[in-house]
């Protein structure tokens, strides 16, 4: 499965974006330090508020802070929050949708309604407000907020596949030799759903940056953090459009599009993998396409010969 | 992919296995006490949310509330906030009672920032303007995002979709307040042709004056723009993979046997059963439209909801945060109530009598 995927050029490149920002989540401050030779922190009141130049590719903030350093540093946080979000949320969807799917009946009946709720509840609202009562907290309860109100899509994805796949013919016959539940389970049923959760685990990851940014943009963060969500807020509370200060909110922005963009990318590829009629559908359109090429090439092929 | 739409091809699976058929009524009766429950967790989940939060609620905003007036409150003052947010001498199922009662006489308590304006006569204020927003470009985007998805997906692997899909990918990945900041940086600030903040000119006189609600779409039209740009690749995205699905099912190789005309089969067959879980996935959708929007109008000063609830957060106003939210969910537990209406009407298999 893994090299069918990876066969893909949408997944590839997804991946490229991904390591990148992975590398400056984990390496940032080095490479501030070490390759910039500057501080993402330090404030800096001779070059206060410089479009971007030689001397500060994407300029410098109010204070004089490097943005391109603060870009950097700002992937840990905002990739961090995702992260944990996405570990909490995924560990809750599989809690809740394959002991549903899988047990039915009564247990079915209680979990799938609180997965209902969480569905059709406004999720944002919900965590603002929750996060609004803990302002200035860091950003791992953040994540445990975002992970913990983000998990019923998720659930019910999984709820489905583990019903089909608790019926089919190979789980039956397990169940008839006499395999015990958790092995049936563990060994049987959760490695089908490998695909799904793992498409999960990276929507969760995007969603997970998305909030935190959306939450910092509205002013609920700790103020010494630097993440891409406090960046943008920053630019919006000091009047960035009204001075025409682009470079302070386009590239944390773009950051996060990449992120989202990239996941997503990773995602078609997983998808193309586990559903199998998305990919012979392309397949059959694949064929019809070239077979028209063909037409096309013969019949422009005849013309030039006229 | 996104896995909502994972989701839709899923639960649209598990409701096509589902024999015998159910009534209507009874698949709508369920429906009814589904949402009357859920709108009772909510209030619930309101009720709990400050009470599992450290401190006690009616202290801390009493303490907000004398930190921005900057003497005692009147006894009056405080007793009318330990009526909404409980006297914590008080017990739980007490509180809760009294709660309850509240409500029921539509009483959200009064705001601390904008004290002593009731939080129902403020929500009363915004409310249209969200609600005229979000319905617009709610149903925009998905009209757009269905009718795109179904191009792409009838011709999946063309070019056509080759561009849309990653575009689309990009779009749902992007913040939708960095959308609204680029497009009020871009069309606002540098090329000036929309206002900068606001929902509605100033300088007219509000009601129904025509200068009053052309001024209402200049101003709502980049606010609007932004969510439809944000919210629309999802549903291009769902509608995209439901129509390569139903495009390989065999009625549609009939329909294709059958010699009828390619817009024929694409609508009356492909597209109307493809088209079935992008109301189930509206639930989805709809609670991330409605953060979205929430952000956008922050960024425009819109006068809706989400820039109150914005005040509110950066104020520490909770009974008004509070307001917000129970209002905000109730609002879209009723649209998602609808939702699911609309798909028993149009999904037969919802509908047909017994055996």
């Amino acid at each position: 499965m893994g090299a069918t995927i990876l066969r893909s050029w949408k997944v590839r490149i997804g991946l490229a974006v991904f390591a990148v920002f992975a590398l400056a989540a984990i390496f940032g401050p080095w490479i501030d330090h070490a390759l910039l030779g500057r501080d993402a922190k330090a404030l800096n009141y001779l070059a206060v508020s410089q479009s971007p130049n030689s001397q500060h590719l994407l300029g410098t903030t109010s204070t004089g802070q490097d943005v391109l350093a603060q870009v950097i540093v700002g992937a840990r946080d905002s990739l961090l929050v995702g992260l944990i979000a996405a570990v909490i949320g995924t560990a809750l969807a599989i809690l809740f949708g394959v002991t549903a799917g899988f047990f039915g009946r009564g247990v079915d009946t209680v979990l799938n309604f609180v997965t209902n709720l969480f569905i059709v509840l406004p999720i944002f609202p919900l965590t603002l407000v929750v996060a609004g009562y803990l302002q200035g907290t860091g950003p791992v309860t953040i994540a445990l907020i975002i992970g913990v109100f983000g998990w019923a899509g998720g659930a019910r994805t999984l709820r489905a596949q583990t019903m089909t796949l608790r019926n089919r013919d190979f789980t039956v016959a397990m169940k008839m030799l006499g395999e015990s539940k958790r092995r049936l389970i563990f060994v049987e049923v959760f490695p089908q759903l490998s695909g799904w959760v793992s498409a999960m685990f990276l929507h969760g990851i995007i969603g997970g940056v998305l909030a935190e940014a959306g939450l910092a943009f509205l002013g609920i963060s700790n103020p010494d953090t630097v993440s891409w969500g406090t960046m943008i807020q920053n630019a919006q509370q000091q009047n960035a459009i009204l001075n025409g200060q682009w470079w302070w909110f386009v590239p944390p922005g773009l950051c996060i599009a990449a992120i989202g963009t990239a996941v997503g990318l990773i995602n078609f590829g997983i998808d193309e993998v586990a559903s199998p009629r998305l990919r012979s559908a392309r397949r059959v359109v694949r064929k019809r396409t070239s077979r028209t090429a063909a037409r096309t090439a013969a019949r422009t092929g005849s013309e030039a010969a006229a | 992919m996104t896995q909502a739409t994972a989701d839709l091809i899923l639960a649209e699976q598990e409701s096509g296995a589902k024999t015998p058929v159910r009534r209507r009524w009874g698949f709508f009766g369920r429906r009814v006490g589904f949402y009357l429950i859920a709108a009772w967790s909510a209030v619930t989940i309101n009720f709990l949310i400050p009470r599992f939060m450290p401190g006690s609620p009616a202290d801390a905003v009493i303490a907000s509330l004398q930190q921005h007036s900057g003497g005692p409150l009147s006894p009056q003052t405080i007793g009318a906030i330990e009526k909404i947010f409980g006297d914590p001498k008080q017990g739980l199922i007490h509180q809760y009672g009294s709660y309850l009662a509240q409500l029921a006489h539509g009483n959200l308590g009064l705001s601390t920032s904008a004290y002593p304006t009731p939080v129902g006569a403020l929500i009363a204020q915004a409310l249209p303007w969200t609600l005229l927003l979000l319905g617009v470009t709610t149903v925009l985007a998905f009209l757009i995002g269905t009718a795109a998805g179904v191009i792409c997906g009838w011709r999946a692997g063309g070019r056509l979709d080759g561009g849309l899909s990653p575009l689309s990918t990009f779009m749902s990945a992007v913040p939708y307040f960095w959308v609204a900041l680029l497009a009020l940086w871009f069309f606002g600030f540098r090329l000036g042709w929309f206002p900068l903040a606001g929902g509605y000119n100033p300088d007219a006189s509000f009601g129904s004056s025509p200068g009053f609600w052309l001024s209402t779409l200049r101003y709502g039209f980049l606010p609007a723009v932004t969510i439809i740009f944000s919210s629309c690749g999802g549903w291009l995205l769902g509608m995209r993979n439901m129509t390569i699905t139903t495009a390989g099912e065999d009625y549609v190789l009939l329909a294709r046997a059958k010699g009828l005309s390619p817009g024929r089969i694409v609508f009356r067959y492909a597209a109307r059963n493809a088209i079935l879980p992008q109301f189930t996935g509206f639930a989805l959708a709809l609670g991330s439209i409605l953060g979205g929007a929430l952000l956008t109008e922050t960024v425009f000063t819109y006068p809706g909801i989400g820039h109150l609830l914005y005040q509110a957060v950066s104020n520490r106003d909770f009974p008004l945060m509070q307001g917000i939210l129970l209002i905000t969910t109730l609002a879209v537990l009723l649209a998602n109530f609808i939702a699911d209406s609309v798909y028993v009407l149009l999904d037969p298999r919802t509908r047909e009598q017994g055996e």
